[in-house]
């Protein structure tokens, strides 16, 4: 036994346990509140981003010079735009001081917030159907189109990347090195449409999502109809992203077999392939679940350019559309989703930390 | 030397750079009987980590490459072996522990994974029997309360209690040959005195032999058999560690062990520093690779190349000077 110079009680490593587990939940609802509070911030900003915009929205809707006065000013009315933004202020474009005496709750900041408590997102300028119905609907496409993207994209990045880093030097790392280098650099919206004119050639469908009727078809074939739609759109996607996790892996993974440790499993006697696997993989995965993490954030609407492209129903084109007809009720609600999202997707980058990295519990 | 448990001879190890090659090992030859210490001394980059290394052909290749020799253990040579036959001797048969504990270990893995890693794959323990094994090699090294904090990740561990870990797992396969890389380099003198300390009771108990790496000659002393002195990349002097200390037989030797702080010394002596630095690695090495720096130097020595001659029993010495007397060989 060696001289233990300063012996420690027993009793006081298991107090030390304890008080790193408490700090843990500690660390945790402090993550909670902070996200809740940069939520707060963004319905605030979301309000009045929208109201600094140029352009009248009531006159938006219906593009017709001959719409009179009275119908403009009902349209007003109608969707509370005659009420004024904010207290002293009757709008914020151009800056026009108003009257201070209105009752606050009268106020289009209030009636927003309100509403927003109640789950109410306002209704489409456009369509005029409630915003929350419309966003739900292209949610689910997007998700549909994405989530598929974004298995792909990480499934095929990871393996690519793990491959580069162990052929690191080689001919085979290069080729990938230089492709993924490649694709990440194609505009999105170029692939999309280099890809649409290769696909027209083995009929594959062009738009949307479904072949208008589809939904007289059985199921199975509804679901086909459907996999025939994503194919092109999914395949831009993957190709782009998984350039990048390409990349990232593999600059990870070189680095982490750079480390001492490595070297350390080697001594042991420890094969290649247990090393990648049991010593190098998790270290190496560290770095990519931010930028995953970051990415299924705008997930919800980073995928405007495909979806144009494409014409597929999710919510990167709501927002497209909901741009060139000045929807705000729709922007303000996608904007809301997409920060929750990408919030959300922080939260759960830094929890799945504390599960990979267990230095991380504790700091 | 039909005793020896390996037998080393002209290892020459060279790194292909941009810059051009790198000479760090440049033949040399030695040998560690069973259970014998030997420690090899030497500056920083004199080639004493990347011959051990090479033994164990962890040398990543390329850059690197083993260019000639053979490393006779146990009656077969380490360098023609296969990486496949090379797995099985690493970590069973021949264990290394490195110079710094706070990387050397995997993050975010638990010890207990770490340490049984090599148990399951070269004695074929089963996870539980690993695992007991391993809290009593940690109890061995002196880590209280072993069967809980096997559950630990290495950041929960100080600096000397994880060496005393790297100590526990590289022993924990009963290697015949310990290859230490300066283990105590990155620890406090209290740490440092405690692992040689461990090591050397240890060494008892399991009748292993020992390379110990180190610049720290005042470890040497206390723990080895036998010193191996480099330079260079070249073997400059070998003696027992005795008579290396009473009698040094090599120039740079001397000036080493003047550089040394002693206790037994007048408080007013001054440590003496060597003049000139170590030379380029990158130059073909030609004459004494020491000529530059050393006090005793001659005309043959920057011609020609002193190999490792026997000057007494058990000690020899590469100089074509004898440093007692100042006169050529």
């Amino acid at each position: 036994m060696g001289v233990e110079l300063f012996p420690r009680p027993h009793n006081l490593k298991s107090f030390t346990t304890s008080r790193s587990a408490l700090n843990r939940t500690r660390i945790l609802l402090r993550k909670i509140a902070w996200a809740l509070f940069t939520i707060l911030f963004v319905i605030v900003l979301n309000f009045f981003i929208f109201r600094v915009l140029p352009g009248d929205p009531a006159r938006a809707g219906i593009r017709d010079p001959r719409l009179k006065a009275e119908a403009i000013e009902m349209l007003r009315v109608r969707f509370g735009l005659d009420k004024p933004v904010i207290n002293c202020f009757e709008s914020l474009n151009p800056v026009k001081l108003g009257s201070c005496n209105v009752n606050p709750l009268d106020t289009q900041f209030f009636i927003y917030v309100r509403n927003l408590l109640q789950g109410e997102l306002g209704i489409s300028y456009h369509t005029n159907r409630p915003v929350a119905e419309v966003l739900g609907e292209r949610l689910w496409n997007t998700i549909l189109l994405i989530g598929a993207g974004q298995i792909l994209s990480i499934f095929i990045g990871v393996v690519f990347g793990v491959f580069a880093a162990w052929k690191a030097r080689t001919s085979i790392d290069r080729a990938a090195v230089i492709s993924s280098l490649v694709a990440w650099s194609l505009p999105t919206f170029w692939l999309g449409i280099i890809l649409l004119f290769w696909g027209s050639k083995f009929g594959l469908p062009l738009a949307g999502k479904a072949t208008p009727g589809a939904s007289t078809y059985p199921l199975l074939q509804q679901w086909g109809d459907i996999a025939r739609h994503m194919f092109l759109p999914t395949l831009t996607y993957t190709i782009i992203f998984m350039a990048e996790y390409t990349l990232i892996m593999r600059s990870s993974l070189m680095d982490v077999l750079s480390e001492d440790y490595i070297l350390t499993a080697k001594a042991k006697g420890l094969s290649t392939f247990q090393i990648l696997k049991d010593h190098a993989l998790k270290n190496a995965m560290l770095p990519l679940v931010t930028v995953i993490a970051i990415n299924l954030g705008f997930t919800v609407g980073g995928a405007v350019q495909i979806e144009s492209v494409f014409s597929w129903p999710g919510l990167g084109l709501a927002i497209f559309e909901a741009v060139a007809r000045r929807d705000f009720p729709i922007l303000q609600g996608a904007f809301l989703l997409l920060a929750i999202s990408v919030i959300f997707a922080n939260l759960l980058a830094d929890l799945t930390y504390t599960y990979l990295d267990p230095r991380v519990q504790t700091e | 030397m039909t005793s020896a448990l390996l037998q080393v001879t002209d290892l020459q190890t060279r790194f292909h750079t941009p810059e051009g090659i790198v000479h760090a090992v440049n033949g040399i030859s030695f040998h560690i009987n069973e259970g014998e210490t030997v420690a090899i001394v030497g500056e920083s980059g004199c080639g004493k980590s990347v011959s051990m290394m090479s033994l164990l052909k962890l040398i990543p290749t390329p850059p690197g490459e083993i260019s000639s020799g053979t490393a006779i253990y146990r009656g077969t040579d380490l360098l023609q072996k296969s990486e496949r036959e090379m797995e099985d001797i690493r970590g069973k048969d021949i264990a290394m522990i490195f110079q710094d504990p706070m990387t050397s270990l995997n993050p975010v893995l638990t010890l207990g994974r770490q340490l049984t890693e090599s148990m399951r794959e070269h004695l074929g323990f089963t996870k539980e029997q690993a695992e007991e094994r391993a809290v009593q090699m940690l109890e061995q090294v002196g880590i209280p309360d072993a069967r809980r904090r096997i559950n630990e990740y290495p950041h929960q561990f100080s600096g000397g209690m994880r060496q005393r870990v790297m100590i526990a797992m590289a022993l924990s396969c009963a290697p015949s040959l310990l290859i230490a890389d300066e283990p105590t380099t990155a620890l406090d003198v209290t740490i440092q005195a405690q692992i040689v300390e461990l090591v050397a009771r240890i060494r008892e108990s399991l009748h292993m032999a020992i390379i110990w790496i180190t610049h720290d000659l005042g470890v040497v002393a206390g723990m080895a058999d036998r010193v191996i002195v480099m330079y260079a990349g070249f073997i400059v002097e070998e003696a027992d560690v005795n008579d290396l200390y009473d009698s040094p037989g090599h120039p740079y030797t001397l000036a080493l062990l003047a550089a040394l702080p002693r206790i037994d010394r007048r408080r007013d002596h001054h440590l003496k520093s060597i003049a000139g630095s170590p030379p380029n690695l990158l130059v073909a090495p030609h004459g004494c690779p020491f000529a530059p720096r050393c006090e005793f130097v001659i005309e043959k020595c920057r011609q020609e190349n002193p190999p490792l001659i026997q000057i007494e029993k058990n000690h020899s010495s590469a100089c074509w000077v004898d440093v007692k007397t100042g006169a050529p060989r």
